[in-house]
């Protein structure tokens, strides 16, 4: 196939699909973390890169103090950083509430510069090696390409996660509690439902969210103060196109720009860095709400 | 068959269940209430009366606690409510149905009904119960709560606070906007609820509605109660309750 200029082969258009759907899995997680504190919090939380860093550090530090394995980081880094947010969330956000929006970005936004600041400092802007679990190291032959299989890995626990999130939102009674306090919050009070401390846990569980993905992040990108801000600036977009604070729209539109972003890579290299943006940008045009957001 | 769904339950006379003294409150910077004094029997309907803007939501709110400024006393069952949050006051056993009905348009029919959490270990309505009050909830289960009519909201608003298991229950302004045959059907269920037992305070301002269902009322003017009788006195009040309230 001749395309631009470029030839293109099937195992090249194969492995940037499957790069576009794991970058893909970690839009959908970091955008529905950010989608369900947004829901709940009103706060369009800055500091999401910072945490999915902090959660790739965790477990770099779970292994290498406590001798912890990647299996243990999954489950405990998430339940560390989601504290910690929680903690941000009683400290610094609450004060916030019932003021405009824009002050709780501000403050998560500074939050994450003192973070990846403070990181900076202590190790440096280099990467730490992250080994790929024994369990999940090695490829399969597909016939037309191979697949790493931590790679497969990356996208299924992506997915069950973010398919677990949306079934407790839209069909448990927990999340029936989370839907009406994002709707009216008083109301539910009044039925004697401990509503702000559903709140801090609605943070701490976005958080959480982050931190998974920067957990499972750090065998492929390696451990970095910077791998948050790098990543936090598409997700933010992907927000905008899918609609702020629709929980199955950002998980959709996550998986979907990512593979548009790797067939981009493909069709025409030079843009597959700025797609998204494009994206965002006629989305916002058209659809100010996004994709699939409802109307304020 | 609605009238058989409830048994009535004996009632203690004259058992002060809420005592409301000297209740002050504010809605930013401005003074509403200054200075409310009522009290509440068990088993009693007791209506505040008074024109727009007197004071009688906002009362409601503050002994609900959701009018957070406020100074004064309330006390529920023998404790002190004010300085306590909204939801540990609900938690106290009382319920409260606002004026705007608070339907969550985000749940359905079902998920509105059966989310309030129950906070007392007796005295939740069964939902079989609730569908002999309210025989129209039961077909509209799966519907979004948005999609309901006033009448339907309203019922299902009354209805969602009887699952709490809350004794004492806070109406404001049921029969609002309401066609007249819905209105009968929401007096039929305040009586129904009275005879087995439960505890009313009611902000109305149908007159009409109130006066068949009460058994004492008091009369609010900016911000304080003015009058406080018992329905037996209701005819020798007439006038001047027609030049209080305006109607």
């Amino acid at each position: 196939m001749n395309l631009f200029g470029h030839t293109i082969t099937m195992p090249e258009l194969f492995g940037q699909l499957l790069i576009g759907l794991i970058n893909g899995s970690f839009y959908a997680l970091l955008s529905l973390g950010l989608a369900v504190i947004f829901g709940m919090l009103d706060i369009v939380n800055f500091a999401h890169g910072a945490f999915y860093m902090m959660g790739a550090f965790a477990a770099y530090f779970l292994l290498q103090y406590t001798g912890l394995n990647y299996w243990w980081a999954l489950i405990l880094s998430p339940l560390i950083i989601g504290a910690v947010g929680a903690i941000v969330e009683r400290l610094f956000l609450k004060r916030l509430a019932g003021f405009d929006p824009l002050y709780g970005l501000l403050l998560t936004f500074g939050l994450a510069l003192i973070i990846q600041g403070l990181f900076q400092n202590y190790f440096g802007a280099s990467g730490m090696p992250y080994a790929i679990p024994k369990q999940l190291t090695g490829a399969y032959n597909l016939g037309f390409m191979f697949l790493p299989v931590y790679r497969g890995w990356v996208i299924l626990a992506s997915a069950a996660v973010c398919f677990a999130t949306w079934l407790i939102i839209e069909r448990t009674k927990l999340g029936a509690y989370l839907r009406a306090a994002t709707e009216n919050p008083t109301m539910v009070r009044a039925f004697g439902i401990n509503v702000p401390r559903m709140v801090t846990l609605t943070y701490g569980f976005g958080v959480a969210l982050a931190a998974f993905a920067g957990v499972l992040a750090a065998p492929i990108t390696q451990v970095r103060p910077g791998m948050g801000a790098d990543i936090i600036a598409v997700v933010f977009a992907v927000v905008v196109i899918g609609g702020m604070g629709s929980i199955l729209g950002s998980i959709l539109t996550g998986f979907v720009l990512g593979v548009v972003e790797g067939l981009t890579k493909v069709f025409y290299p030079e843009a597959s860095n700025t797609v998204v943006f494009v994206i965002m940008a006629i989305v916002l045009l058209i659809r100010p709400t996004g994709l699939f957001g409802r109307a304020a | 068959m609605a009238e058989a769904a409830l048994a009535a339950a004996p009632v203690a006379a004259d058992k002060t269940v809420l005592s409301v003294k000297g209740l002050e409150a504010w809605y930013n910077e401005s003074h509403i209430l200054h200075g409310v004094d009522l009290d509440v029997r068990e088993g009693e309907v007791v209506t505040l009366l008074g024109r727009n803007g007197a004071g009688k939501t906002t009362t409601l709110k503050a002994i609900m606690g959701i009018v957070r400024k406020r100074t004064g006393s309330v006390v529920f069952d023998g404790r002190e409510l004010i300085g306590l949050s909204i939801n540990r006051i609900a938690r106290r056993g009382i319920a409260f149905c606002p004026e705007e009905r608070a339907i969550f348009s985000s749940l359905t029919v079902k998920e509105n009904l059966f989310l309030p959490p129950q906070i007392a270990k007796t005295g939740a309505m069964s939902a079989e119960h609730i569908f002999a009050l309210f025989p129209n909830l039961r077909e509209r289960l799966s519907s979004g709560g948005g999609k309901l009519s006033g009448g339907e909201q309203q019922m299902l608003a009354i209805a969602r606070i009887l699952r709490t298991g809350a004794r004492f229950l806070m109406l404001d302004e049921p029969t609002e906007g309401l066609a007249p045959v819905i209105i009968e059907q929401i007096g039929r269920t305040v009586a129904e609820l009275k005879r087995a037992g439960f505890t009313i305070l009611l902000v109305e301002q149908n007159f009409r509605f109130a006066s068949t269902l009460s058994d004492r009322f008091f009369v609010m003017e900016h911000g304080r109660i003015i009058d406080a009788f018992a329905n037996s006195e209701l005819a020798d009040r007439m006038d001047r309750l027609h030049e209080a309230l305006g109607v």
